[in-house]
């Protein structure tokens, strides 16, 4: 395919642990893009947000549960991150004229990858940044299972997908 | 306010850590993913590079009583190994092989303008939707 990118990889990477460092120590949240997401879209079929009741504050201890999007501002700044993640990828893109995309699925096949990497990180409650990146930083056994298996499931899929069929 | 400020920033040190690492590129994930072919490790250096600053940075962020912006630390509750874990974990596999994006590079790759790109962030959406429609089933 290409050569590795040995330089960028870790120069991004780091970039990337920057982020999940900061918005720990800022926002108190784990930067995990699926859950980021999620929060937004977590809508019940009539359109009413669903979860934590609106009136309920927030308990104000550390490790305290929060879920729901209808915690107030509690859409707001997933937007924001979401945004900013979009404009982020636009600084790299116009820093070196265009951004590296050779996409590997099309069609019927692309549709069906992004619902199935959707639908899983909602079930799992994390991808590759929630549990690869953040879990495995709070040594969360869910995140390690987690990360082996759709890193597993993955290099399988290809193998059958690239080798097989 | 300066809480959307500051997701907004670390964002967009975010998604420009995604493209600087070229984990939006698809074809570079197929490549690590890809171990029986010419097998390309640099999303092993990203997952290094973000783990050499998480590992050590997360414990001395969590030692603070709250974080600088918010009143408490929001942080996942459950702790059990569960069947949703292990489903999800196969499910998102196989679509994390099938086409090489997952959600946060899917998002960064937005700012391509690519309508495959778009697509496939819209089937993301409605997986993810569909998902939580088990979740809050009563």
């Amino acid at each position: 395919m290409s050569e590795p990118n040995i330089i960028g990889g870790l120069l991004g990477g780091a970039l990337i642990g920057l982020a999940a460092a900061l918005l720990l120590l800022l926002n108190g949240r784990i930067a995990g893009i699926s859950g980021i997401l999620g929060g937004i879209i977590k809508w019940s079929p009539t359109g009413k947000p669903v979860g934590r009741n609106p009136e309920q504050e927030p308990p104000a201890k550390a490790g305290a549960p929060v879920e729901g999007s209808n915690v107030p501002g509690e859409r707001s700044w997933r937007a924001a991150f979401i945004l900013g993640l979009v404009g982020g990828a636009a600084l790299d893109a116009f820093m070196r004229g265009g951004l590296p995309l050779r996409m590997q699925a099309a069609g019927p096949m692309l549709l069906l990858a992004g619902l199935l990497v959707g639908f899983g990180t909602r079930l799992a409650s994390g991808c590759t940044s929630g549990h690869g990146v953040c879990g495995l930083a709070r040594r969360s056994p869910r995140s390690l299972v987690a990360t082996m298996i759709f890193m597993v499931v993955a290099a399988l899929t290809v193998f059958m997908t690239r080798h097989i069929f | 306010m300066a809480s959307i400020a500051s997701a907004f920033l670390v964002g967009t040190l975010f998604g420009f850590g995604l493209a600087v690492s070229e984990m939006i590129d698809p074809a570079r994930v197929i490549g690590f993913l890809d171990v029986t072919g010419r097998w390309d490790p640099t999303l092993l250096f990203v997952m290094g590079g973000a783990l050499a600053v998480t590992l050590p940075g997360f414990p001395l962020i969590l030692r603070r009583a709250r974080p600088l912006l918010a009143e408490f630390f929001a942080l996942p509750t459950k702790s059990k190994l569960d069947g949703s874990l292990i489903a999800g974990a196969i499910i998102f596999g196989i679509g994390w092989g099938i086409a090489g994006f997952c959600p946060g590079p899917a998002l960064a790759a937005l700012a391509s303008g690519s309508p495959a790109v778009a697509l496939f962030v819209v089937a993301m959406i409605a997986g993810q939707w569909a998902a939580s429609l088990l979740e809050t089933r009563p």
